[in-house]
């Protein structure tokens, strides 16, 4: 069975944004002054065969450990369902 | 008398493999070979071996995540764990966190611009393979090239790695002097440059091989090269 595993990857907290920062200043800037705090990090989309959900789960979690994301740096979330083409 | 052979590793997006080869040619008359990132063994005595300057996978992802796990990188950690000098530049550093041969990670420069430029380095170790032609407190003008140079660890690993003196080289005035002021990137502490534990893997952001010729208005990096010959040396010799 086809899966869908979106996963987010962001900025750890304590590691300064540099990106954030500055789109968060320009937000201000063009008058969203109820802008506290903006992190840029990115959306990654994984479409992969498993035999259950928990299994693609489990494989998406790996993919992060292994490559996706850079845990001194970075925090992730990940969510699997099926696949609807 | 036998001599320094280096390797080159050349990534997909590597630029700075070529310069780095000319480099050492030019200033020691060694032998260098290229070895493309899908091989699975360097070539037999090899002595150093260089991950240089560039943009590895076009940086995708993340600078160096994906060149970390190039098929030559478990001959390169091997040519690490047998106490022969690794050196990374530029892209070469922050391929060796990603590794995790080196600590930390390499992020985006504080004020958010690539930095192609002269600055001056301080030299913190002349006790390395690679630092031993230089003098301790020594400034070298040599350039930068990099969007991603901050370095980055959690702050207690950063006391540690201080500590420890892992830093090799530190961002400076042409006096010397250290201090945010001076620390082009943003670098907590000015570092530029750190080594291992062992003291056999360096990473440094500054290019050695675009400062060894007058032509290109520095030689402060040519003694770099020396050192890690004489170094090589010293241990065939033995």
């Amino acid at each position: 069975m086809t899966f869908l595993a979106k996963i987010l990857v962001f900025p750890r907290e304590g590691v300064l944004d540099t990106q954030g920062k500055a789109v968060g200043k320009s937000l201000n800037r063009i008058g969203f002054g109820s802008v506290k705090e903006v992190k840029v990090g990115k959306y990654i989309q994984v479409l992969l065969e498993a035999v259950t959900e928990a299994d693609a789960a489990a494989a998406a979690e790996s993919m992060c450990g292994e490559l996706l994301v850079n845990d001194l740096i970075e925090d992730h979330t990940v969510q699997v369902g099926p696949w609807k083409p | 008398m036998e001599t320094m052979r280096t390797s080159v590793i050349v990534f997909p997006g590597s630029n700075c493999d070529r310069d780095v080869m000319h480099a050492i040619s030019a200033s020691t008359g060694t032998m260098t070979d290229l070895v493309w990132h899908e091989h699975r063994t360097l070539p037999r005595d090899t002595g150093l071996v260089i991950l240089p300057g560039g943009f590895s996978y076009g940086d995708y992802l993340r600078c160096g995540a994906m060149a970390a796990k190039s098929p030559i990188i478990d001959a390169v950690i091997k040519h690490a764990s047998s106490g022969l000098p690794v050196l990374g530049i530029c892209n070469g550093f922050q391929v060796l966190t990603e590794i995790g041969l080196l600590p930390g990670a390499l992020l985006a420069n504080t004020s958010l611009d690539f930095i192609c430029d002269f600055c001056h380095v301080r030299v913190e170790r002349e006790d390395t393979p690679f630092t031993g032609h230089y003098r301790k407190g020594e400034v070298l003008r040599i350039p930068i090239a990099h969007y991603e140079g901050r370095f980055y660890l959690p702050e207690e690993q950063l006391r540690t790695l201080e500590e420890e003196g892992l830093v090799v080289f530190r961002y400076c005035s042409p006096e010397g002097v250290t201090g945010e002021d001076f620390t082009p990137n943003g670098s907590p502490n000015g570092i530029a440059g750190i080594i291992n534990r062992k003291g056999n893997v360096l990473g440094m952001m500054p290019h050695p091989e675009r400062a060894t010729e007058s032509l290109l208005g520095s030689l402060d990096g040519a003694p770099l090269w020396g050192s890690v010959n004489s170094w090589i040396r010293g241990r065939l010799g033995e």
